[in-house]
């Protein structure tokens, strides 16, 4: 009895990795900014909507790492297997092109934060790049997941911050649960916002891929599955932080609108040097982590859906495309925040828009890709999942296209 | 203009023309039917009236094959049908993955080459290679956008990338499917182990397991000994109790016992019944010791021969384990309670006469070194380090001879660190 808990406990730590880093990466340059700017503005009021959002994270990641350990195949080998090439190289297209977008926004988070500290762009937007670049071609895939898994652990920095800005615990735990709607075009935007980036494209991409990586099958399923959930969590676990953080120093010293995530952090300057730095630390993690996943995942899902070698256990010759598109990805995600006065803010409003075209279609063939019999055996999705599957995926198709239309709005008076 | 060449995205949704050169429909697939001819493509699958009926053309009912069309001499055709012998290129091959038995690598089909041969007057298609890069990609971007001549002219400028259907592999996890489709794994018995376990890493469990179920026991455990002990885990997991028990025997004691301690305890026992007595014994008593020990470490595959032995004798202890000749390249000398008195050369023995006792070969300097069965790994480590080993003898608590760990052993656990 004791050695069977020992041995499931052992397996829960051989599969930890893919879950937790998808999940945390999603807390991303991009996210802490939305989390800020909805504690910064509305306080705790939004903190309800962290619970669905755990959910409709642990629902569409699930389904991938299911598939992942079922079939042993990425999403986008099974996309060209059953859907042919064309459909591949135009849903590949989508992926590099809004992944560029997100590689610069977290380029532009590295910089900003660092910024903080007086060192200039031009110094850490290079150094960054050029570590990023090296991390991942000289090293194997074990090495690069435990870097990555330490730099999951930088997250708590979040939660500290969180209780040095000594917010209100009474009113965070009352808003966590009760739900608030006002018609206010503001706040439905943040709703619409908070929701819609909480599951992006190449999250579905690369969790599956890094599930089929690292080995796991179905036999150790349900380990990688608890490890799923408890990544989503976590991740909600920082938002919540994130949000409390603003509310409690921000927003209750007058609600106001912040310019991007560094502001955040300055707010917290009258809580303390630490509570400041904390947060600024937490910020440059977060973006240089990003920005090591996202071109690493697109390079992978590109190069298997259109079956090229792949892997960063390959050298340079075996997979030239592999590493090219790596490369091209890093130095134009960086190169660009170094060119003076370039439209960084239209370009990601218009990764939004290439966003929203391209989520309904993952989520989509995922989920018939997972009621595929032929593929998942029993594995496939019951009824009552595929019921909760389809819905989550609804609305989240419905939100996204709601945050095209408000990006292309923006878009418009920009 | 006749072509010689088509490739399988051209053939697709070309128009096939009855006796009167009237459109009955357009091509949907090619089908190969291996156990009648290995590379001539039997039948094709034709949609027809607006897509609803499929109908099937024999190969020896067309005419003439061009790119702006099929003529048929014959249209009797018959309605679609399943067939278990049939290999249909659309369905089954395109875009997965195969084995390039050539190249050694698993490569996702993106296109696939024909030649139009003239037989007895009237066109059939061979299989000629299977495209993978790309000038396939184009090919398979532009079809049906761009007329098929302009796209062969744009694609002359990319190089093309194939592998020769010879050298294929197709990968089918049934194993009576396999048989009806003449699949064979004689290009695979064939590969280096090493190279053969590189590609079963590639693909997905159910195709590594069906894999390694397939081919050649002998080589089947020499493949699988070149995998990750994981890995090596999950697959002799998935195979029936029998058949993991006959891959085990094969592989060396070490590492079957390496495998077997990552099963669960009630599956590992379930293996172990079905292996023969003297194998089983050696895993058995391997199984007993820690990983980290010198005792997990080693293997039993030494040969001992006792001091008073004559090099002949020890010679013919040589040829009773042939199995063993092409790895060891040491004989150890044992007393009469199988206690470790000391270790030569192979060598010496063929430079000595067979009349002479083993026990004068051994010179004064000869040191035999060796390790206690519970000693670390650590401490196996430094030995094969400081003394520049290839072979190291273990011993049990009481000095007798348990076993010996090689180079092998030690450069698989500095690689797995």
């Amino acid at each position: 009895m004791l050695r069977r808990l020992r041995r499931h406990i052992a397996l829960f730590f051989a599969v930890i990795g893919p879950g937790f880093i998808t999940a945390m990466v999603d807390n991303d340059a991009g996210g802490i900014f939305t989390y800020s700017q909805a504690g910064a503005k509305y306080g705790y009021l939004p903190l309800w909507t962290l619970a669905p959002i755990t959910l409709l994270l642990v629902v569409t990641q699930e389904m991938c790492a299911r598939m992942g350990a079922v079939t042993g195949k990425g999403l986008s080998d099974l996309i060209r297997e059953e859907f042919g090439l064309r459909t591949t190289f135009f849903v590949m297209m989508l992926l590099v092109l809004t992944n560029l977008a997100n590689v610069m926004a977290n380029f532009a988070g590295v910089a900003s934060s660092l910024e903080l500290f007086g060192v200039s762009r031009y110094v850490t937007v290079p150094l960054a790049a050029a570590g990023v670049w090296l991390l991942v071609v000289k090293g194997t895939y074990e090495r690069v997941e435990k870097v990555f898994l330490a730099a999951s652990s930088v997250y708590v920095c979040y939660i500290i911050s969180g209780f040095m800005v000594k917010p209100d615990w009474t009113q965070a735990a009352i808003y966590s649960v009760r739900p608030v709607l006002m018609l206010e075009p503001g706040y439905l935007t943040m709703l619409v916002g908070m929701v819609g980036t909480s599951v992006a494209p190449w999250m579905q991409f690369y969790l599956q891929a890094a599930v089929v990586e690292k080995g796991i099958t179905a036999r150790e399923y349900a380990e990688s599955r608890l490890e799923v959930i408890v990544g989503c969590i976590a991740m909600t676990v920082i938002a919540f932080f994130i949000i409390v953080a603003c509310a409690g120093a921000i927003h209750d010293a007058g609600p106001r609108d912040i310019r991007d995530a560094t502001d955040a952090a300055l707010g917290l300057k009258p809580f303390g040097q630490y509570a400041f730095l904390l947060f600024a630390i937490g910020l440059f993690n977060a973006s240089l982590f990003a920005a090591c996943i996202l071109p690493l995942s697109t390079a992978y899902s590109v190069c298997e859906g259109l079956g090229f070698e792949s892997g960063v256990n390959k050298g340079f010759r075996e997979a030239p495309v592999f590493y090219w598109l790596f490369t091209l990805l890093i130095g134009v995600g960086g190169g660009v925040i170094l060119i003076p006065g370039f439209p960084l803010v239209k370009m990601i409003l218009l990764s939004q828009v290439i966003n929203g075209a391209l989520l309904p279609l993952v989520l989509i063939y995922m989920i018939l890709l997972v009621n595929k019999e032929r593929l998942m055996k029993k594995w496939k999705n019951t009824r009552f999942y595929n019921a909760v599957g389809w819905t989550s995926v609804v609305i989240l198709i419905g939100l996204t296209v709601a945050l095209v239309i408000l990006s292309v709005r923006d878009l418009m008076a920009a | 203009m006749a072509e010689e060449i088509l490739y399988l995205t051209e053939l697709l949704g070309l128009k096939v023309y009855d006796l009167r050169r009237r459109p009955l429909g357009r091509v949907r697939d090619a089908v190969l039917v291996p156990r009648l001819h290995p590379v001539r493509v039997d039948r094709y699958l034709v949609a027809g009236g607006g897509g609803y009926t499929w109908l099937y053309v024999r190969h020896d009912q067309v005419a003439e094959i061009t790119l702006e069309g099929i003529w048929l001499r014959d249209e009797l055709l018959v309605p679609y049908h399943a067939d278990e012998y049939a290999l249909r290129l659309v369905r089954d091959v395109l875009d997965q993955q195969i084995i390039d038995a050539q190249g050694r690598k698993v490569v996702r089909v993106t296109d696939i080459t024909f030649e139009i041969r003239r037989e007895g007057g009237h066109d059939v298609l061979h299989v000629l290679e299977v495209d993978i890069g790309m000038r396939a990609v184009l090919r398979r971007l532009l079809q049906g956008w761009v007329p098929r001549r302009w796209i062969r002219r744009l694609q002359q400028r990319i190089p093309p990338n194939s592998i020769r259907w010879e050298l294929c592999n197709i990968v089918e996890p049934d194993p009576q499917r396999r048989l009806r489709l003449n699949i064979s794994m004689d290009l695979l018995e064939q590969m280096h182990p090493a190279d053969l376990a590189d590609i079963v890493e590639e693909l997905s469990p159910e195709d590594r397991e069906a894999i390694i179920e397939a081919i050649d026991t002998e080589v089947a455990a020499e493949a699988l000994s070149e995998l990750d002990p994981e890995m090596q885990a999950q697959i002799i997991e998935s195979l029936d109790a029998g058949k993991a028990a006959d891959i085990l025997e094969e592989m060396a004691p070490d590492e079957a016992a390496d495998v077997l301690g990552e099963l669960e305890e009630e599956r590992s026992e379930e293996i172990l019944e079905e292996m023969e007595s003297a194998p089983k014994a050696e895993v058995e008593e391997l199984l007993e010791y820690d990983e980290n020990t010198a005792g997990g470490l080693m293997n039993t595959e030494f040969i001992a021969v006792h001091e008073d032995a004559t090099v002949a004798d020890a010679i013919d202890a040589l040829r009773q384990r042939q199995d063993l000749v092409d790895t060891i390249n040491m004989v150890f000398l044992t007393d009469t309670d199988d206690r470790l008195r000391a270790a030569l050369p192979v060598g010496r023995l063929f430079l000595a006469r067979p009349s002479t006792k083993v026990a004068e070969l051994v010179r004064e300097d000869d040191e035999v070194i060796s390790v206690r069965t519970g000693e670390p790994a650590e401490r196996v480590l430094e030995l094969f380090d400081k003394y520049n080993l290839l072979t190291l003898p273990v011993v049990d608590e009481e000095g007798r001879l348990a076993g010996v760990i090689t180079a092998d052993d030690i450069i698989s656990v500095l690689r797995s660190r």
